[in-house]
């Protein structure tokens, strides 16, 4: 049988020497593969020519100064055409939100339709805006750590009120901060009303005071909880519940300027609202916080932010990220002092990380069990499938457990081989690639129409080229012996392309 | 009821309950002035919770199995187990109560003060025969009306604890004896629920009409050319043989089962019976399978519920009828089966301005199976006075939904008493109010 790689194969086993000694350090060609595993979502075709090129050193250091690569121009009239993507929080609240339902005389009918127009206009819109910057954006490691840290300080878009604003967090809280500093993307999430509504700190209230009534009329300790917890010092990081009393007590008041947002919709979505803040005296963390309404909270999260607790939770979770399920404990100790000495720079400590021994061991490359969002991404980009149609990249997410803006919980989603691996997953991996290789994937056109009839199926050949080195000489002679059509799936559904 | 339990429980009821004895192995603790409390001056009937059916244990094969059903977005379990004996629940609901038995579309009477929803009339014959329960004002303790933070509570078995990442039935799957069978739990549909998340390998069964088709990865020659890349003995190997060889089984026996039935003739059942069928014969033809779970939506009933007749009504017709499938499609493994029916939270009990309730607190479980001690209401009934409702609008819980599990866990699929806490951490009321649901 002739199968297409077949003819590229003699050129395709030399691009393809695979390692077989463990110990050695990476050659050039798996080094350029290994910074589009880790610090990208994978190469796309001729990447990682382009990288080995240009070097991994002056990739790395692009990609850590994200300003200064060029935003594609397509893709930025792409993203300004998306209607809902470019409005204000506030507006959003106005045009989705409780100002635009209908008064209670209306029909349930009538009522419905206003609840649900939010996940039918602003969902689709942040979906495929987070797909297409993942798959087209040149400044991957931006999208890389924007998904890091919304995962790290999660917020479910089903619950109510967050379907308004997930998409204006990402955009204006996460990613203009993602490789800048920790204390300024912990304000901006702190002030941000998707996570004011997620964790409930907008209905909180000072016991007894002169507002405290209605919904808001007791101390909700949600978010104060999981601000220590799951964004800074972590589980075992040392606070008490008297501590996240004492918090609860200096954020009471934090809230959504929900009146203030109708009146003028160029103000700030947060307030501060004294009639809800709890005067009292308080201890937090063994120091008595003076009094001083909003500045109070401001204070707190200075000393999160601060702290050598949270300095080795959010190394320990890069270490995870980026070089190993298990982190070495000595570069989790050299990531935490760099954050403690920088004050959470985030692009230093990131480059510690980058040019550790760790990050380019052998024992760590082609290691890391792709996340669903990983495996996906990776498929559109090594067959530059284009995201036409959110729907379906959004369904398989679900149907592989990783909803996009999915986990309803605050913890996010794991990055480990344990949550992900099992045998029902490979499987559907299979099944989903399988659909990516004649060119007529529903993605990749839009909903309600037909296949182009000259939509070119994927090249084999090319795809192999695109991710050498990833595949070993079994795997390629595996692929190469089997009939045609079947090729593609095999490339993508490898247990090389599984990892990252 | 072991020692351990009864104690525990004489020592919350204190002096104030009787130990009446119940057939050959059990007893039921009955607080005292526990029916005094609905013959009040109000006209209400007698509160009744039903004597259930005496009959001896029946015999399956002897591997107990057990399925939850989830419905997802809180059904509303005041108008599926009725207290037609109530005059307030008529009064809090004008337009949406279901009517007193014997009244059109009126309620089926089980008890004198409860009654079933006339939708679920194809549940009836089990009642009857004493293999249905239910046990009322149950539920989970967290306050939350939150449909997702309520549901995962409900599934991670750790109520209030936002950061359990496994399910109950994963950790309960755990402690059964090990099996090298990678179909030991089984989920309906595509996405592995919170409940069964975890450790232990799960597998998902396919729904729909089409479920049995071949997929690509079914064809010999396919899984034969990934097998060749899937043969180390590494993690993902034995990933990808688990879930060819449970893909393999399924298959096998979903296509075998679907030609016998073409053979006798019968045809294919609709909607959620197609799946329930399947299931019920996946279960009874391979004792390998020990938990299934299946989750149906539609439950949110803020708007036009309907009383005896409309929305909620239409939905709870084809449940029923997919229970019933169920059931009977397990045939004799019905007898090691146990279904429990379970919702995140009830509603409330007043009908809200658009003929609709919203999310409320106490809610119904409902139990099916061959040695379900039926027939009868289970649970402590706290009343629909003003005072004794939870926030003073919605039907306050009084059984953990927890002691239910923790029951079916420990007498049904025999637990050791010791690995309860692994299942249910932080859980120590034992099976409060439930210790007698089984035969």
């Amino acid at each position: 049988m002739h199968t297409p790689l077949r003819h590229g194969l003699t050129g395709l086993l030399a691009l393809c020497l695979c390692g077989a000694a463990s110990a050695q350090a990476l050659t050039s060609q798996e080094k350029a593969l290994h910074v589009l595993n880790r610090l990208a979502y994978g190469p796309r075709p001729g990447d990682v020519a382009a990288v080995e090129r240009m070097g991994v050193q002056r990739y790395i250091d692009a990609q850590l100064d994200p300003d200064h690569i060029p935003f594609p121009a397509d893709l930025q009239a792409r993203l300004d055409g998306l209607p809902t993507y470019n409005l204000s929080a506030p507006q959003l609240y106005i045009q989705y939100g409780p100002p635009s339902f209908p008064a209670n005389t209306a029909t349930p009918e009538e009522k419905n339709a206003a609840r649900q127009r939010a996940a039918k206009e602003i969902t689709p819109a942040s979906h495929l805006a987070r797909l297409w910057m993942a798959t087209e954006s040149p400044r991957q490691l931006q999208e890389v750590m924007t998904e890091f840290w919304f995962n790290h300080f999660n917020v479910f878009e089903g619950k109510e009120w967050v379907r308004y604003w997930n998409a204006d967090y990402e955009k204006n809280a996460i990613r203009p901060n993602a490789l800048g500093n920790f204390r300024q993307l912990l304000g901006a999430v702190a002030h941000h009303p998707a996570m004011l509504y997620y964790l409930d700190n907008w209905l909180s209230s000072g016991t007894n005071t002169p507002q405290a009534k209605g919904r808001f009329k007791g101390l909700n300790e949600n978010y104060a909880r999981e601000l220590m917890e799951l964004h800074t010092l972590g589980v075992n990081g040392g606070y008490s519940q008297a501590d996240v009393i004492s918090l609860a007590r200096i954020l009471s008041g934090w809230t959504i300027a929900v009146r203030e947002m109708k009146d003028d919709t160029d103000d700030a979505t947060f307030i501060f609202r004294p009639g809800r803040h709890d005067t009292g005296d308080k201890q937090f963390l063994g120091r008595v916080i003076p009094r001083g309404g909003q500045q109070e909270g401001e204070v707190a999260l200075d000393m999160l932010a601060r702290h050598p607790a949270t300095a080795r939770f959010i190394s320990t979770k890069l270490v995870q990220y980026f070089v190993s399920d298990q982190p070495d404990p000595e570069l989790v100790n050299q990531l935490s002092q760099r954050f403690l000495a920088t004050n959470g720079d985030i692009k230093s400590v990131l480059r510690v990380l980058f040019d550790s021994p760790q990050f380019w061991a052998r024992k760590n490359y082609q290691t890391q069990f792709k996340t669903p969002y990983q495996y996906v991404i990776s498929s559109l980009r090594a067959t530059a499938t284009p995201v036409v149609n959110d729907k379906p990249v959004s369904g398989v997410l679900n149907q592989f457990g990783m909803p996009l803006y999915g986990w309803l919980t605050p913890e996010g989603y794991k990055y480990s081989e344990e949550a992900w691996l099992n045998p029902d997953a490979l499987l559907r991996r299979i099944n989903f690639v399988n659909g990516l290789s004649n060119g007529k994937s529903p993605i990749a056109r839009p909903e309600g129409t037909q296949p182009s009839p000259d939509a070119a199926a994927v090249d084999p050949v090319q795809l192999i080229q695109t991710l050498s080195p990833m595949l070993s000489q079994n795997d390629v002679t595996t692929i190469s012996s089997s009939p045609a059509n079947l090729q593609v799936g095999l490339i993508l559904g490898s247990p090389a392309f599984m990892k990252r | 009821m072991n020692r351990r339990d009864f104690i525990r429980y004489m020592g919350i009821a204190g002096g104030s309950a009787i130990v009446i004895p119940i057939g050959l192995s059990g007893c039921a603790v009955a607080p005292v002035g526990k029916p005094s409390a609905a013959t009040s001056s109000s006209g209400n009937a007698p509160l009744a919770y039903g004597t259930p059916k005496q009959r001896a244990h029946a015999n399956g094969d002897g591997t107990p199995r057990m399925v939850v059903v989830f419905l997802r977005g809180a059904v509303d379990g005041l108008n599926v187990v009725v207290p037609h004996g109530d005059r307030e629940y008529y009064q809090a609901r004008s337009s949406i109560a279901v009517a007193r038995p014997g009244q059109n579309n009126g309620a089926i009477d089980l008890t004198g003060y409860f009654g079933l929803h006339p939708s679920l009339r194809p549940l009836m014959p089990y009642w009857e025969s004493g293999q249905l329960a239910f046990v009322h004002a149950s539920g989970s303790p967290d306050g939350s009306r939150s449909h997702f933070e309520a549901q995962d509570y409900m599934e991670t078995g750790t109520p209030g604890q936002h950061n359990t990442r496994d399910g109950w039935m994963n950790r309960l799957q755990g402690q059964l004896p090990r099996s090298d069978s990678p179909v030991q739990a089984l989920t309906l549909g595509e996405s592995t629920p919170r409940i069964l998340s975890g450790r232990q390998v799960v597998a998902n069964m396919p729904t729909g009409r089409d479920a049995a088709r071949q997929t690509l990865i079914d064809q010999p020659k396919v899984n034969q050319a990934y097998g060749a890349m899937y043969a180390d003995n590494d993690a993902l190997g034995k990933a990808y043989r688990d879930g060819i060889a449970a893909r393999k089984e399924l298959m096998a026996e979903m296509s075998s089962n679907e030609q016998r039935m073409a053979n006798n003739g019968a045809p294919l059942p609709n909607g959620l019976s197609i799946d329930t069928a399947r299931l019920g014969r996946l279960m009874r033809g391979d004792p390998k399978i020990r938990l299934g779970f299946l989750a149906v939506g539609g439950w949110d009933t803020h708007a036009n519920q309907g009383n005896g007749a409309g929305q909620l009504a239409n939905r709870l017709a084809p449940l029923a009828t997919g229970l019933a499938t169920l059931a009977q499609e397990l045939g004799p493994a019905f007898n090691d089966t146990v279904i429990v029916v379970v919702s995140e939270f009830g509603r409330t009990f007043r009908e809200n301005g658009n003929g609709g309730t919203d999310h409320g607190h106490g809610n119904v479980m409902w139990l099916l199976g061959g040695n379900v001690r039926g027939h009868t209401i289970y649970g402590q009934w706290p009343g629909l006075n003003k005072a004794e409702l939870n926030e003073g609008r919605d039907l306050a819980i009084t059984t953990d939904f927890r002691a239910v599990m923790s029951t079916l866990a420990e007498k049904h699929m025999r637990i050791p008493d010791s690995a309860m806490q692994q299942i249910f951490p932080q859980y120590t009321t034992g099976m409060q109010h439930v210790s007698n649901i089984l035969v």
